[in-house]
């Protein structure tokens, strides 16, 4: 049996597919946190059912690519949960009462329950109930409420295919069950709402994103910096450097086996940085320096997330991002690249149009240097003077804007105006946010783990080979010549598509100036993404659209470093 | 019943009250709005404007739903006066 999840985007259907099936996914306070599907299961007495998490809609007729997904799901369906908001019946029982045209037996989870006492709404359960003709069933997704009962009623689904002829029909019978099962009490506004309505005026939203984006770097850094200096960076040195010391002796000191598990001893200690081991620089990089970041990024981005105020940030920057060919809504996946470019090119499908999504695609991979990346970034940069973290970003931030704007005026077709829901404001348990960054950590080290060590194992290897000199003889003159760097450097760049945090990571032992660092890093986060980028973008945009995404990519990070090596 | 006033969503300022009348564009306009709870007949109070002919907020029930500006233009709404 299939069961699906519909409704609304932002209803919660997402937090209540986690509930009914025990599988943890990403959840947040905007539209379209879900762009693909989810699929978990469910046990129903003797019977396995399938549960899909379909993307949210507010209509059958679909006017994104999400909510066309969503339609084309509704064709396999057993049966429909379908999941209202109860904050907002009138405009979700739109959607119920399409899919109660349908052959496909529904049930309405009125979710939200908790939120209507505070917003002065009575609804009359089962009076809905019966003007339906479905089981409704209050629920409240994030503690689990309800859930129970729902699962309990799911034979009870009923299917009673009421067609109207027109939409205007359907708003009538609307109006009539709301004015029927809905009674509001007037309240007095509270300071929620107060601060809701602040951050959707232009002075009040400029103070209000300022002050959020200054207090994100500071927490960022404090929880960043506050996890590598008390916990990870005494744990390599008082418990981990001995342990290796010790192999390193068992393996003698040298050869084969010693360079690739150990690296090399830099005056007989191992150096982090600068050893190339798998089991120290390897394991330095990504639990030392790379993911307490992570840890404090996605702390911080999961709040924002589920306090609702990225859509907020989305009208505030809507009338720049139309300069650069994009609507205010790109704003959110272009803040999810500053984790990881993977899920925030995936997060372009919310953008109505192709040019759009291209434009979008092709700045993130360009101009948003993921989080990994900006740890080494930090790290490294960082230890030759914060004014050269600046630079760095000073020059992305620049070229964002710049190939924007010449974007806009080149690629081809349109680019429509925002339209969006602006959610409330909503403070989610601690609970909910450790949830999600736990499942985001954890599966950024599934991933990310092995392919690091990998890449560290693979470039040790062509080192023995040679294959590296060979290399930087060949770019030398671009490297050397145009942009000012030795030219070993091109074995970072190299290293830089299977991991841009190793790539980093070989710039350590190449003594780099001050400047060589800032245009090495610079070009590291411009030019080619990342493997796990380029499939995505391949898969997104179309192998062609990727390799004109990766042109522009080339020639705007040769272009950047040049003047770059020219100024500083 | 006196002639009420009549604007268009971009000409109304922040903090004022109205019933749509009209939406003066094209099915697909009509059908995207529509999707969101705005259509004619419902009761919507402008938040805000941002600056430049940037997004308007509005809200109508209990959602707030931001517009672009060319899509403002083309949402008539007859002013409530009582108020």
């Amino acid at each position: 049996m299939k069961i699906l999840l519909m409704g609304n985007p932002n209803v919660g259907k997402s937090v209540l597919f986690s509930r009914l099936t025990g599988t943890r996914t990403i959840a947040s306070n905007y539209p379209g946190t879900t762009v693909g599907f989810t699929k978990g299961s469910l046990r129903l007495g003797q019977e396995q059912a399938e549960i899909i998490d379909v993307p949210g809609t507010y209509t059958l007729e679909p006017t994104s690519k999400a909510e066309e997904v969503a339609a084309e799901m509704l064709k396999e369906g057993d049966l429909i949960i379908d999941v209202v908001d109860a904050t907002n019946l009138e405009r979700n029982l739109n959607l119920t009462l399409q899919l109660l045209e349908r052959p496909v037996p529904v049930i309405v989870a009125l979710n939200m329950w908790d939120d209507t006492r505070h917003r002065g709404i009575n609804i009359n359960v089962a009076g809905l109930q019966e003007r339906l003709g479905v089981p409704v069933v209050p629920t409240v997704g994030v503690t689990g409420q309800g859930i129970r009962e729902l699962v309990s009623r799911l034979s009870e689904a009923a299917a009673p295919q009421m067609t109207y002829s027109t939409s205007d029909e359907r708003w009538a019978k609307i109006g009539d069950i709301v004015s029927q099962v809905q009674s509001l009490t007037h309240r007095h506004h509270t300071w929620r709402e107060v601060l809701e309505d602040a951050s959707s005026h232009p002075a009040g939203g400029a103070a209000i994103a300022l002050v959020v984006l200054i207090a994100t770097f500071f927490i960022i850094r404090f929880i960043g910096e506050g996890i590598i200096n008390y916990i990870t960076d005494p744990l390599f040195h008082w418990l981990w450097t001995p342990l290796l010391m010790k192999l390193s002796l068992a393996l003698g000191s040298g050869g084969f086996w010693h360079d690739i598990l150990v690296g090399k001893l830099i005056n007989g200690q191992i150096d982090y940085f600068q050893s190339l081991g798998l089991l120290s620089t390897g394991l330095y990089i990504e639990f030392g320096v790379v993911i307490p970041y992570i840890v404090a990024f996605y702390f911080i981005l999961g709040i924002l997330e589920d306090i609702g105020y990225l859509p907020r940030l989305a009208v505030l920057m809507d009338t720049l991002l139309h300069r650069l060919g994009l609507h205010g809504y790109a704003i959110i996946p272009t803040i999810l690249g500053f984790g990881c470019n993977v899920p925030a090119i995936m997060a372009t499908r919310m953008l109505e149009s192709r040019r759009e999504r291209f434009i979008a695609a092709t700045l993130i991979s360009i101009a948003v240097p993921c989080a990994a990346l900006q740890a080494m970034i930090v790290g490294l940069v960082g230890q030759q003077g914060i004014q050269y973290v600046a630079i760095v970003y000073g020059s992305l931030f620049v070229s964002w804007i710049i190939i924007g704007l010449i974007l806009n005026r080149v690629v081809k077709g349109f680019s429509p105006e925002i339209i969006m829901e602006i959610p409330p404001y909503r403070f989610p348990p601690w609970r909910v946010i450790g949830d999600k960054l736990w499942l985001r950590v954890s599966s950024f080290i599934k991933e990310a783990l092995p392919i690091v060590l990998g890449a560290v194992v693979v470039v040790n290897i062509l080192y023995m080979l040679n294959v590296f000199n060979y290399i930087a003889n060949i770019a030398a003159p671009v490297i050397n010549g145009l942009l000012g760097l030795p030219k070993e450097t091109v074995v970072a760049l190299a290293v830089g598509f299977l991991r841009k945090d190793v790539a980093m990571g070989m710039l350590a032992p190449l003594g780099l100036t001050a400047k060589q660092l800032v245009i090495s890093s610079t070009l590291l986060a411009m030019s080619f993404p990342c493997v796990a980028t380029f499939a995505i973008l391949a898969r997104e945009l179309g192998i062609r659209d990727m390799l004109k995404a990766t042109g522009i990519m080339i020639v705007s990070a040769l272009i950047v470093g040049c003047l770059l090596n020219l100024i500083l | 019943m006196s002639e009420n006033m009549q604007l268009t969503l971009g000409q109304m300022s922040a903090g004022q009250t109205g019933t749509i009348i009209r939406i003066l564009g094209g099915r697909g306009l009509n059908q995207r709005l529509e999707a969101l709870g705005i259509r004619p007949g419902k009761k919507v109070t402008k938040i805000s404007t941002m600056l430049f002919h940037g997004p308007v907020t509005l809200r109508t029930d209990h959602t707030q739903v931001a517009v672009g500006f060319g899509m403002a233009k083309k949402i008539l709404v007859e002013i409530d006066t009582s108020a």
